[in-house]
């Protein structure tokens, strides 16, 4: 079991009429893995995730979940889903809502009042347990929802933009309940376009351009790769900018800022020490990370163009 | 199974919650006071009518015999207002079932448990067919008994026909959900009552080619009611019902002259079936 991917697609493809919404989409996922799923607008992301939950029908490609093929019964019985736009049973309560979701999962009332009384206080709706969900603001439903996708202890699940209507608390949680599965061993497919909460949460990343996977990133290598530094100092000659070359590339001197690309962290004190014997007063080196932002502009193109 | 009876349990709560079984309830008690009123005026002046007659025994006898067959007319003219409503009622649960809960996105969390898609055509097809039997019996026993407690008649065949008529409330429910896996809610009501008007004009087209003894006319109607052969159900419903003189003489208003034979029962149930089929064959092949 442990070694079967998570989620696994080869050439998974979608057209709607004329026009390609996902064009051969392969990717893997393993098991315990939080992977992020990222692109534009209208890049296919979420007729991706319908496509592998079985309820849009690829045009063509295949994909397993769990080890079964999309749609198979055994594997939707481990899986959770928060849809994009989580609209609900509005004329049910909180708890009437959660019972319905998990006799659906076909799981039995004991072990399912329980679970309920959990997750009601984990989102954090404890509360609201026998308020209709009509009178639920949006942010509510969407924390509702969450629940729901988690009420069977899910091994894999799938999260659209699960924070688009949270506050900055909600959003935490979400990050937190995140975290949380995937020290569970849970793994976690998840659309968002808030990329500090993907960079936070996220083992991998694949970013999708046009229904394609334009790129797969490891974010742990963001960390310990190549960075840039700004360095802010006075008495800055040519001379001691051209000397950083040692240990650094694409330098670039502006009055009293230097930046520059270093290949790894270790060379932070010893340019640092370099700067001092060179008489130079150092005011700040500042590690400037890559972030996840300039990536995705980087791969997906700043044009904006859907 | 068990899914299934969630997805029933679950369309009856919306129909509690959503406040329809309180407005059927409340319109069908409505009806059937009116209806009572109606039939008590009415019946009122018939006793009169016959107590004029009282000294000759034969007149009495003949006096009878027009009261059942008035009786028999307006309880039949009361069912068939009972037909029109109920099936309104199963066009109208049914039309926004399976379209509303896909353009709501409500039903993206349901058939993604670990069920099968079918379940759900499935438990909510049981779900309405029991909320439809409980307003048609509120309905229709609601007349029938009105009828009974003023005049002590009571229809033969009493069974038969609210078995046909109720069955007619199954068809209709059954093509407005099957129109409703693949068409919006307004679009299914827009088929379902047009289908409807189809048979019931079909129906008339048969009564009198039947009646003048045209045979091409009375073909016309029978094509109309293999189309959709609602009608055809309440056609056969009044004939087990009316009075054995109104059918011997094609007199009763309601009764009917070409009757659809038990063959066309049967072929309903086929055609209900097949609706169905295709209904959850197209929800399972469908995006949602
Ligand atoms: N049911 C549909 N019929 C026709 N086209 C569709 C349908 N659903 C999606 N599309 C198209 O497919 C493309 C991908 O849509 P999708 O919803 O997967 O994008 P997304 O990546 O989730 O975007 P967003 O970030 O805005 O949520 C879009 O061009 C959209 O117009
Ligand atoms: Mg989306």
């Amino acid at each position: 079991m442990d070694n079967i991917p998570a989620i696994e697609t080869h050439e998974l493809r979608k057209v709607f009429g004329e026009r390609a919404a996902v064009k051969g989409l392969t990717l893997q996922v393993e098991q315990g893995e939080a992977f992020g799923f990222l692109g534009p607008n209208g890049a296919g992301k979420t007729t991706s995730m319908k496509m592998l939950l079985g309820l849009i029908a690829p045009t063509s490609g295949s994909a397993s979940m769990l080890g079964s093929p999309i749609g198979d019964r055994a594997a939707l019985k481990h899986i959770g889903f928060l849809p994009e736009h989580f609209r609900f049973q509005e004329w049910l309560t909180a708890n009437e809502f959660l019972e319905l979701h998990g006799h659906l999962y076909g799981m039995d009332s004991n072990e399912l009042k329980a679970r309920i009384s959990e997750l009601l206080e984990r989102v954090g709706l404890t509360d609201f347990r026998d308020k209709l969900l009509r009178t639920f603001s949006k942010g509510m439903l969407q924390r509702i929802g969450l629940a729901q996708a988690l009420l069977n202890h899910p091994k894999l699940v799938f999260l659209d933009e699960p924070t688009s209507g949270l506050d900055p608390v909600g959003r935490r949680l979400v990050r937190d309940i995140i975290h949380e599965l995937r020290d569970e061993g849970t793994s976690v497919f998840l659309n968002s376009h808030l990329l500090s909460e993907i960079e936070v949460t996220c083992d991998r990343v694949a970013f999708i351009r046009h229904g394609e996977v334009a790129r797969v990133l490891e974010l742990a290598s963001l960390d310990t790769n190549q960075s840039d530094v700004l360095i802010r100092a006075g008495g800055l000659t040519e001379e001691v900018t051209s000397g950083l070359a040692k240990w650094g590339k694409n330098i670039q001197a502006n009055g009293e800022t230097v930046n520059l690309t270093i290949s790894a962290e270790s060379a932070l004190p010893e340019i640092t020490r370099y700067l001092v014997a060179k008489g130079v007063e150092v005011y700040a080196i500042t590690p400037q990370r890559v972030s996840l932002e300039d990536i995705f502009i980087e791969t997906v193109g700043k044009d904006g163009s859907l | 199974m068990n899914s299934i009876w969630t997805i029933t349990r679950m369309t009856f709560r919306e129909a509690i919650r959503r406040r329809i079984v309180l407005t059927g309830l409340i319109l069908g008690l409505c009806f059937i006071i009116i209806y009572a009123i109606g039939f008590h005026f009415i019946y009122i002046s018939f006793r009169g009518v016959e107590s004029t007659m009282q000294n000759a025994p034969s007149q009495q006898a003949l006096a009878h015999i027009a009261d059942t067959e008035g009786i028999n007319a307006l309880l039949l003219a009361g069912l068939y207002a009972v037909t029109f409503l109920s099936i309104a009622m199963a066009a109208l649960l049914a039309a926004d079932t399976l379209a509303g809960e896909i353009n709501s996105g409500t039903i993206q969390t349901i058939v993604t448990k670990p069920i099968r898609r079918s379940d759900v055509v499935i438990g909510k097809w049981l779900g309405f067919a029991f909320l439809l039997l409980l307003y048609f019996l509120l309905m229709a026993g609601g007349t029938v008994l009105s009828v009974f407690f003023q005049s002590g008649y009571a229809p033969r065949n009493l069974l038969a026909g609210m078995a046909l008529i109720y069955f007619e409330d199954l068809l209709v429910m059954s093509i407005s959900m099957a129109c409703s896996s693949f068409l919006s809610a307004l679009a299914t009501g827009g088929v379902v009552f047009g289908l409807y008007g189809l048979a019931f004009i079909g129906g008339w087209i048969e009564q009198f080619g039947a009646m003048i003894q045209n045979s091409t006319a009375v073909k016309v109607g029978i094509v109309a009611s293999l189309v959709m052969p609602s009608e055809s159900l309440w056609r056969r419903a009044a004939f087990e019902m009316q009075t054995p003189l109104a059918g011997a003489l094609n007199m009763s208003p309601f009764g009917t002259i070409s009757v659809p034979s038990p063959l066309m029962v049967g072929y309903t149930a086929a055609y209900l079936l097949v609706t169905m089929m295709l209904a959850i064959r197209v929800f399972e092949k469908r995006d949602l």
